[in-house]
């Protein structure tokens, strides 16, 4: 499966990514830029901060309980496709799916 | 600046050789540390690894992201002195490498309480993903783990074992738990917690010695007070010590860590210290050693700020902390240290401890409640009078902080 990275520059970075794994996970491992992800996936920070591609809004879901809590210390504008990465797991119907990458996460 | 050089490759020696870039530093960035491998995360050691084992997502950067970034990391390398009027590194092969400016993220290790039995083989502690891989290759045929330390990694620890359905018993030298960390109030909470996980507690117990079988391994821990448990695993999670030996050596001002301005400069100032090693001046005016993520990877950013940019701004951030414990993720806002008023909050998730001193927040203790928490960040320092407006509901608090 993969995901495709689009920085606020416009730079697309395609990556493959395994079932189970967060989405940010896979940028962080992958050495893309404009992820972060300080906690670790913990929740204790909101690093991990992206827009989820229009086009994928449905499949990939809401924002998880405590999430918008953390998105309003984000250090970019929030829409209401803003998701932290390391809440979205890779899964099957996600295969193909483009994550845009916000100005700052810090 | 041609040349910065940084002793430890742990989160915080990472972020620093990573902000060093960000800022614009183009000379050459060298990371030396003693453990082998790409830094990596250690908080979930005691946490998530303990229970998937998965070591590679512990990996903070991939290797191509020093080789873009130009950060040589000379990993498996103990440097054994700082030859200051020379201003090189010298590590245990003998290599010298000079700086301009270096950077100590030297961290803590473990401290073990000198009792009898503590070499024992089958004694463990938890700090390396090395301390971590074999603990958990234990747990899958341990029965019983003593956990000396009512700590945040021994009850981590203690958490982890208890859903592996490993019989636990915690002794903890204190009166309560994590009291160094605590308010009484939370560290009351989460022994109702740990007993409701099945996990025995034994408070002001302290452990005179680990008891051995007849192969000389470890099995069990002996009590001041003559007690003693029985157990398969020991672990010894009684907290850190800095690492200071080589800064102390090379002259640098050492008192429970290596001393540095509110720049985070050393007594060289070419020379600066961040993370568990640092003692900083702290938010509540006294000097403060913290051991956490938090201060690891702001510390590294101020310094970078300040080397590259010039940044003189007193390093100011907020601590923060946080412990997962079973289901129950502790979060702390600030320095509870010395508060003299306490007021609790039901939340939904647990407690809610709001700890005041001299009329303002000092800390803000929650469970489960990351938007409480989040909240918190904020408000530490805000007079107690402005709180009590919103009947201390934080998180109202804040909204009308940026309504205002």
């Amino acid at each position: 499966m993969n995901i495709t990275f689009i920085a606020a520059d416009g730079t697309e970075t395609r990556v493959e990514v395994a079932a189970g794994e967060s989405i940010m996970r896979a940028a962080v491992q992958n050495d893309v830029d404009g992820i972060i992800g300080e906690c670790g996936g913990s929740m204790m920070c909101a690093t991990c901060h992206c827009y989820v591609d229009d086009a994928w809004a449905d499949a990939v879901g809401p924002q998880e309980d405590g999430e918008s809590d953390l998105l309003d210390c984000a250090a970019s504008e929030v829409r209401l496709t803003s998701r932290l990465s390391c809440q979205i797991k890779m899964r099957p119907e996600l295969d193909g799916l483009t994550i845009h990458l916000p100005e700052a996460q810090l | 600046m041609q040349r910065i050089v940084i002793i430890g490759t742990g989160q915080g020696g990472q972020q620093m050789a990573a902000s060093l870039r960000q800022e614009g530093f183009s000379g050459e960035i060298l990371m030396i540390g003693d453990e082998p491998g790409l830094p990596y995360q250690r908080p979930p050691l005691s946490k998530a690894y303990m229970a998937n084992g998965d070591a590679a997502a512990l990996t903070l950067k991939p290797s191509s992201f020093y080789e873009r970034s130009g950060i040589a990391l000379h990993d498996a390398t103990r440097v054994v002195r700082i030859d200051r009027p020379a201003r090189q590194v010298v590590t245990q092969g003998g290599t010298r490498h000079s700086y301009d400016h270096l950077v100590l993220a030297t961290g803590a290790r473990n401290f073990r309480p000198p009792v009898p039995g503590i070499d024992a083989p089958g004694t463990a502690e938890l700090r390396t993903l090395a301390d971590a891989e074999a603990i958990r290759q234990r747990l899958a045929t341990t029965r019983h783990a003593v956990v000396v330390g009512g700590g945040f990694i021994g009850l981590e620890f203690a958490a982890m074992a208890r859903a592996a359905d490993v019989e636990v018993t915690v002794v903890e030298a204190a009166p309560r738990l994590m009291a160094r960390a605590l308010s009484p109030q939370m560290s009351g909470h989460f022994l109702d917690l740990h007993h409701q996980m099945g996990t025995h507690v034994l408070l002001d117990a302290m452990a005179a010695g680990v008891l051995a079988d007849a192969q000389g391994r470890a099995a069990g821990v002996a009590l001041a007070d003559g007690r003693q448990i029985a157990g398969d695993l020991v672990l010894i999670a009684t907290g850190v010590r800095p690492n200071v030996e080589l800064a102390a050596e090379a002259g640098l001002t050492c008192d429970n860590g290596i001393v540095v301005d509110g720049g985070l400069a050393t007594s060289d100032p070419a020379i600066s210290a961040l993370g568990d090693v640092a003692v900083f001046p702290g938010p509540l005016g006294a000097p403060v050693r913290l051991e956490s993520v938090q201060a690891a990877v702001d510390h590294a950013r101020h310094i970078a700020r300040r080397l590259v940019g010039g940044d003189s701004t007193p390093y100011a951030a907020v601590p923060w902390f946080w412990s997962d414990q079973g289901k129950f993720k502790l979060q702390i806002a600030g320095l509870g240290h010395g508060a003299d008023h306490a007021i609790t909050r039901a939340e939904p998730g647990g407690p809610a401890v709001l700890l005041f001193g001299r009329g303002r927040l000092q800390a803000v203790e929650t469970v489960n409640a990351p938007g409480v928490h989040m909240a918190a960040r904020k408000l530490i320092g805000m007079p107690l009078a402005d709180l009590q407006a919103h009947d201390f509901d934080l998180r109202a608090a804040t909204k009308a902080c940026v309504a205002a």
